[in-house]
C-alpha cells in the first residue's frame, strides 16, 4: 500500500501506540484523585505537559489538552467571543480556513456576530493590508490557520502576529494542525494568542489536541465541569491518548529536524513528474508547504481517479470535506479564484516522514498510467 | 550575518583580589553545566574574560540560560569578522541595524593588536560615519546613547558587540560554601533559598513529612521547588525526613498552644545535626519578621535558642508582596502555591502562641525526651539529589 493521504490523519507510530497501552494499563488511575495512584497519574499528566511545552517553546501553563483540531478551534474562536463580546463582535478569517473554523463562525453570525472573510490570491494568500483594513473598533478576533490544508499554503502568521501585536484589544489564533512538525512556528510570538494542534496528523491517536492559550489570555469554555485544564477544558484527562500525543510529538519534531529535506526532495520528484504532464495542473504554490501537493486533472472525475487509484492499493484524496454547493468543487480552490476547470478536478497528495522515494516514484508512474487508462472514457 | 559570540561580563567577583581565580574557575564550571543542553556551543576563557562561541546555536535560549548564571553582570552579542576595513565597517552596520528602536549610539574602538595599520580614533571617525550615511534617523549621542557598539580589533580577529544584555549578578554558587535550606513547599522558603545562592552558596534542602498526615504529593512539590531552584545552581541535594513519629509526640506531650514553637525547635535541631554530619556550616530559612504567629520576635527568639549555627534569613525584611515577585520570577510561585497539606498546616494549633517564652518551653521540654525520636528521624532520612536537566529523563522516559 501506498498511504499518500497524511493531512486526513496518520498511522500511528508503534512506540505510541505502546505507550498507549501502557498508560492505559499501568496509570488508570483519575489524576484528581487524591490517593497515591491518582498522584501517580497526575505526575506523568504533569510530566507530559511539560514534555509538550518544552518541545513548543511554550510555558507549560499555556498547554490545554482537548479532544483536537476541532475542538481547539471551536474553544479558541467561540470561547474568545463569548468571554470578549463586550468589547466587540467583529471576527476576521480567511475564505480558506478548516470547517471548524468557518462553521464555528458562521454559528456565531447566528449570534449577531459580524465575520469578515479574507479573500485570499490564486497561491491561497491572504493580502496583509486587507488584513489591516479590515481591523475596527469592534475586532476582537483574527483566525487564520498556518498551512492550508488543502494546497499547503503557508500564510504570513509572523507578518500577521505583528499586526495583531498592535491593537491590543483583540485576539490572534492559529490552525496550526496542517503545519505542526512540518513547518515551524514561533508560537511564543507575543502577537499569538492562541493556537490549535491536532495528535492524529502527527502519528499520535484520534481524540487528542491541544489548545495554546497565551498567559493572560481568557475565554469562555466550551465544557463546564470539574475543573480539570484550569477550567478551560473540564472532564476527566485522556492521559493515555495525552501521553501518545506527546510522545507523536517528540518523534515528529526530531524527524523534523533530520528529514525535512527528505520531505521536500519526495514533493520535488512529485511535482516534477505532474508537470510533466500537461493533462495536469499544479495548484499548490511553490513556496507551500511541501506535504501537500494539490493539483487538477479537467475533466477527470477525481472520485473515479481515486478508485482508479485505490485498485492499485494507492490513496490520495480529493479534497478536505466541504459544505460547497456543488458536490465535486473545492471551495478552497474557488476562493483562490480559479474556475471550474480546476476547482472541480482538485486531487491533493499529503506526504509524512515515513513515505519512501520509492513509493513517491511508484506513484508518479502508476499515477500517469491510471490518466492514460481513463483517457479512453473520459479524456 | 548573525551574532556568533556572547561576551561575559563578571559583575562583583571582578573586585575580589586574590580569590578572584577561584571565583572565575567556579564561574566556568557552573557555566559548563549549564550550556550542557547545547552540544554546539563552547565556552572559550582567554585572559580577561569568558565568552561562548554559538557555532550555529540560536543566541536567545543560550543566553536565557546564562541569565540564569550567579556571578554574570551582563552579557553582550558579539560578532566576529577578519581584521579589515570593510568588514569591520559591514559587521559594525549589521550590529547597529539589529537592535531594535534605536535612535542613538556610541562607537567606541579598541585597538589592542597595534599592528593594525589604523588607531582607533581614526577607526571611530571611520566606523562612525560609515554607520550614519547607511542609516535612516540614527544620531550619535556620546553621553546617553541607545546602544553602544564596541568594536575590538585583537590580534585574531576583530569582535564587535552591541547592546548590553543584563543578568542576575551575584557570586558564582559554589564560592561562599554551604547552607541547609529548611523547605518547606510553601512561597518563601524557595525564595531564601534562591537569595543565598544568589550570595553564591550552594543549597542543600531538608524538608519535614508526615505521612500519612501529609501526602506523596506534597513532598513531590518540596522535589518539584527543588527542581526549580537547580536552575540557580545545578545540583540540591533534598533530605527528606521523617517526621511523622516526633510531631506526634510533640503534639501528645506538649500543650496546643505551644506545639508550634516545640515543633520548631525540634526541626532546627535535627537540621543541625544533619548539617553537622555533612559538614554544613548554616541553616537557611524562609522566616520573614511579623509575617506569621512562628515569626513574631518572640518566637524567634525562642525557636532559635536550640542552635548556635548561623541562621540566615534572607527574607527577614522583606514584605510578603516582594516577595511573591521574586517567587514569579524565578518560576516556583505556581508550584508553592498548590494546596497540599504540609507538615506547618496540619497541626496547626487553634491559638498559636505568639509571644512564647523561654521558661516555659523548658518546662515543658524537660518532661518529654524526645532523643529517640530524633535520632531516628536523623536515621531515616532519605536523600534525593535533584540535578537540573532531570526533567529530560524522568521516570517516565519509556513513555514519553
Amino acid at each position: 500500500m501506498i498511504y499518500l493521504d497524511n493531512s486526513a490523519t496518520t498511522s500511528p507510530y508503534p512506540e505510541v501506540l505502546e505507550s498507549f497501552q501502557k498508560v492505559s494499563e499501568t496509570y488508570y488511575g483519575n489524576p484528581s484523585s487524591i490517593h497515591q495512584f491518582g498522584g501517580e497519574a497526575e505526575k506523568l499528566l504533569k510530566t507530559s505537559k511539560k514534555q509538550a511545552a518544552d518541545l513548543l517553546k511554550v510555558d507549560d501553563e499555556e498547554i490545554f489538552f482537548t479532544s483536537g483540531g476541532t475542538e481547539s478551534n471551536n474553544t479558541a474562536i467561540k470561547g474568545i467571543a463569548l468571554q470578549h463580546q463586550n468589547r466587540g463582535r467583529h471576527i476576521i478569517t480567511s475564505q480558506i480556513e478548516h470547517p471548524s473554523v468557518l462553521e464555528a463562525c458562521a454559528a456565531l453570525e447566528t449570534l449577531g456576530f459580524r465575520v469578515t472573510y479574507l479573500p485570499v490570491n490564486h497561491e491561497g494568500k491572504i493580502d496583509l493590508d486587507v488584513l489591516e483594513k479590515s481591523i475596527d473598533n469592534e475586532t476582537i478576533l483574527i483566525s487564520i490557520m498556518h498551512v492550508n490544508n488543502e494546497l499547503g499554503t503557508i500564510q504570513p502568521i509572523t507578518e500577521i502576529a505583528d499586526i495583531a501585536a498592535k491593537y491590543p484589544k483583540l485576539f490572534f489564533h492559529v490552525d496550526h494542525v496542517q503545519g505542526l512538525g512540518k513547518i515551524p512556528l514561533d508560537m511564543s510570538h507575543p502577537g499569538i494568542n492562541l493556537c490549535s494542534i491536532s495528535s492524529h496528523k502527527i502519528h499520535g491517536l484520534k481524540g487528542t489536541g491541544a489548545l495554546y492559550i497565551q498567559k493572560g489570555t481568557t475565554l469562555f469554555p466550551l465544557l463546564h465541569g470539574g475543573g480539570q485544564e484550569s477550567a478551560n477544558r473540564p472532564g476527566t484527562e485522556n492521559l493515555a491518548g495525552i501521553v501518545a500525543m506527546v510522545k507523536a510529538l517528540r518523534l515528529t519534531m526530531e524527524k523534523q529536524k533530520q528529514s525535512f529535506d527528505h520531505l521536500t526532495n519526495m514533493a520535488n520528484i512529485i511535482r516534477t513528474a505532474l508537470e510533466k504532464d500537461d493533462r495536469v495542473v499544479v495548484n499548490s504554490p511553490e513556496d507551500g508547504a511541501p506535504h501537500i501537493l494539490n493539483f487538477s486533472v479537467p475533466n477527470y472525475k477525481p472520485e473515479v481517479v481515486i478508485h482508479a487509484l485505490g485498485k492499485e492499493n494507492i490513496f490520495i484524496s480529493t479534497k478536505s470535506a466541504c459544505s460547497s454547493k456543488h458536490s465535486d468543487e473545492s471551495a478552497v480552490l474557488a476562493a483562490c479564484g480559479w474556475g471550474e476547470d480546476r476547482s472541480h478536478f482538485g486531487l491533493r497528495i499529503s506526504l509524512s516522514y515515513q513515505n519512501t522515494e520509492e513509493e513517491v516514484r511508484e506513484f508518479s508512474k502508476v499515477f500517469i498510467r491510471v490518466l492514460d487508462e481513463l483517457n479512453d472514457v473520459m479524456g | 550575518m548573525q551574532y556568533d559570540h556572547i561576551v561575559i561580563r563578571y559583575g562583583e567577583l571582578s573586585l575580589k583580589g586574590k580569590n578572584k581565580k577561584q571565583f572565575i574557575a567556579q564561574l566556568r564550571e557552573n557555566l559548563k553545566h549549564k550550556l550542557k543542553p547545547f552540544s554546539n556551543v563552547q565556552l572559550i576563557q582567554s585572559r580577561d574574560r569568558m565568552y561562548i562561541k554559538l557555532n550555529g546555536q540560536d543566541h536567545q535560549p543560550v543566553i536565557e540560560k546564562c541569565q540564569d548564571v550567579f556571578g554574570i553582570q551582563s552579557l553582550n552579542l558579539a560578532i566576529r569578522v577578519e581584521n579589515s576595513v570593510d568588514k569591520i565597517k559591514e559587521g559594525a552596520l549589521w550590529a547597529l541595524k539589529a537592535e531594535e528602536q534605536v535612535k542613538t549610539f556610541k562607537l567606541t574602538t579598541k585597538r589592542p593588536n597595534k599592528s593594525f595599520e589604523i588607531g582607533s580614533q581614526e577607526m571611530n571617525q571611520i566606523l562612525g560615519g560609515h554607520l550614519l550615511s547607511n542609516t535612516e534617523g540614527i544620531t550619535v549621542d556620546v553621553h546617553n546613547p541607545d546602544v553602544e557598539i564596541r568594536v575590538e580589533i585583537r590580534h585574531d580577529a576583530t569582535y564587535i558587540m552591541a547592546g548590553k544584555i543584563s543578568a542576575s549578578g551575584g557570586l558564582p554558587v559554589g564560592t561562599t560554601g554551604k547552607t541547609l535550606l529548611l523547605l518547606s513547599g510553601g512561597i518563601d522558603s524557595p525564595v531564601a533559598g534562591y537569595l543565598a545562592m544568589k550570595r553564591g552558596v550552594q543549597v542543600e534542602a531538608i524538608h519535614f513529612h508526615s505521612p500519612p498526615y501529609t501526602s506523596d504529593r506534597a513532598k513531590q512539590k518540596v522535589l518539584d521547588l527543588a527542581q526549580e531552584l537547580t536552575k540557580y545552581g545545578h545540583e540540591i541535594r533534598v533530605h527528606v525526613v521523617p517526621f511523622t513519629e516526633l510531631q506526634q509526640k510533640i503534639f501528645r506531650e506538649v500543650p496546643e498552644n505551644y506545639g508550634m514553637t516545640i515543633m520548631r525547635r525540634q526541626m532546627l535541631r535535627v537540621s543541625e545535626r544533619l548539617a553537622e554530619r555533612e559538614n554544613i556550616l548554616s541553616l537557611t530559612t524562609g522566616e520573614s519578621l511579623g509575617q506569621v504567629a512562628s515569626q513574631t520576635m518572640e518566637s524567634m527568639n525562642s525557636i532559635n535558642e536550640v542552635t548556635n549555627y548561623p541562621v540566615i534569613r534572607p527574607l527577614v525584611a522583606m514584605d510578603k508582596v516582594d516577595i511573591i515577585d521574586i517567587s514569579r520570577k524565578i518560576g516556583t510561585y505556581e508550584t508553592s502555591i498548590l494546596p497540599y497539606e504540609d507538615c506547618c498546616t496540619i497541626f496547626v494549633p487553634k491559638q498559636p502562641k505568639t509571644r512564647p517564652s523561654r521558661e516555659k518551653i523548658h518546662q515543658f521540654e524537660d518532661h518529654v525526651d524526645f532523643s529517640e525520636e530524633i535520632d531516628k528521624a536523623l536515621d531515616g532520612i532519605e536523600t534525593i539529589t535533584i540535578t537540573e536537566h532531570d526533567l529530560t529523563k524522568s521516570e517516565f522516559e519509556d513513555l514519553l
